[in-house]
């Protein structure tokens, strides 16, 4: 596996999920900075969560039209698969990888608090550490986690199963609990919750592991 | 030429910062005040000096980065 973490300026779970990746890959993924137009040869790339840019005009919006943002919709289009947390979701949805947007909060707080999620499709390359239906703990930290999209949107991820994951108790506001959801070829995961912050039980939790060591394993 | 380029939430759109804003005035007694929807305003200076050539301009601006169309929509003013 040859994983890349792309860093935004104010990117700041970068190196979390890079830690994450070598505890799974066994070596470091290339850090990639945001001003490169290229991508080094990488077949697993993660937008990591922060404040890109200083959330300036809309969160994920600056990052979203970043040069090296036009390479990572390019592999995400040839099928290469692509991971948004938080800030990443953010950025997904701005460059249009994903569908809907990402919201202020609806109780307007920001929400930094271990959250349960349930898998609702664990036939998702991402999801095949996890059985349908199973629920895991992630922690959350975001201010503009509060996904919105058209009613007729929100039927078709449902009815598509792109819904990937959806919250328990919901923190955010979040059309229909949803925390996580998918492309429709499957390949492009964008998710609120932050799995590369729960590797180790010393980090309070092992709910990353899973996800992570499924969702390499189904890239590879 | 100036462009002027005001950015709302569509409505519907939940705006809880708005409903901030509603509050606080009503908290400082401010009564009448229905609903607040908060947008932006941005200003850009163009160096074009055909309105219709700069108003093109701004559109695919606002269609590429200043808005997004999931939840926002915009209008542009010109001023020469």
């Amino acid at each position: 596996m040859k994983p890349s973490v792309i860093v935004f300026p104010a990117s700041n779970c970068d190196r979390d999920a890079a830690v994450a990746l070598e505890k799974l890959t066994g070596k470091a993924p290339h850090m990639v900075w945001h001003g490169d137009a290229d991508l080094p040869d990488t077949d697993f790339i993660v937008l990591p969560g922060g404040f890109s840019y200083g959330d300036y005009l809309r969160s994920g919006a600056m990052a979203a039209r970043s040069p090296v943002m036009r390479a990572v919709v390019e592999k995400a289009k040839a099928g290469t698969p692509v991971l948004g947390i938080c800030n990443g979701f953010q950025v997904l949805t701005e460059t249009g990888l994903l569908p809907g947007a990402l919201l202020r909060n609806a109780g307007l707080n920001f929400v930094c608090r271990t959250v349960t999620v349930r898998v609702e499709n664990a036939q998702s390359m991402f999801t095949s550490g996890f059985a349908k239906g199973q629920t895991v703990d992630f922690p959350v930290a975001h201010h503009d986690g509060n996904y919105f999209a058209d009613e007729e949107t929100l039927n078709r991820l449902e009815g598509e199963g792109r819904v990937a994951f959806r919250y328990l108790d919901n923190p955010n506001g979040s059309a229909r609990d949803i925390a996580g959801v998918l492309n429709d070829a499957g390949n492009v995961l964008g998710l609120m919750p932050h799995p590369e912050r729960v590797i180790s039980p010393l980090l309070g939790g092992v709910d990353g592991v899973a996800f992570f060591k499924g969702a390499l394993e189904a890239a590879a | 030429m100036k462009a002027r380029i005001h950015v709302t939430l569509k409505s519907g759109v939940l705006d809880p910062q708005g409903k901030a804003i509603e509050g606080a005035l009503k908290g400082l007694g401010f009564d009448d005040v229905g609903e607040a929807r908060q947008g932006k305003v941005i200003e850009l200076t163009l160096s074009d000096t055909d309105e219709a050539a700069a108003r093109a301009r701004v559109e695919e601006m606002c269609r590429k980065l200043l808005a997004n169309p999931v939840m926002e929509n915009y209008s542009i003013e010109l001023t020469a």
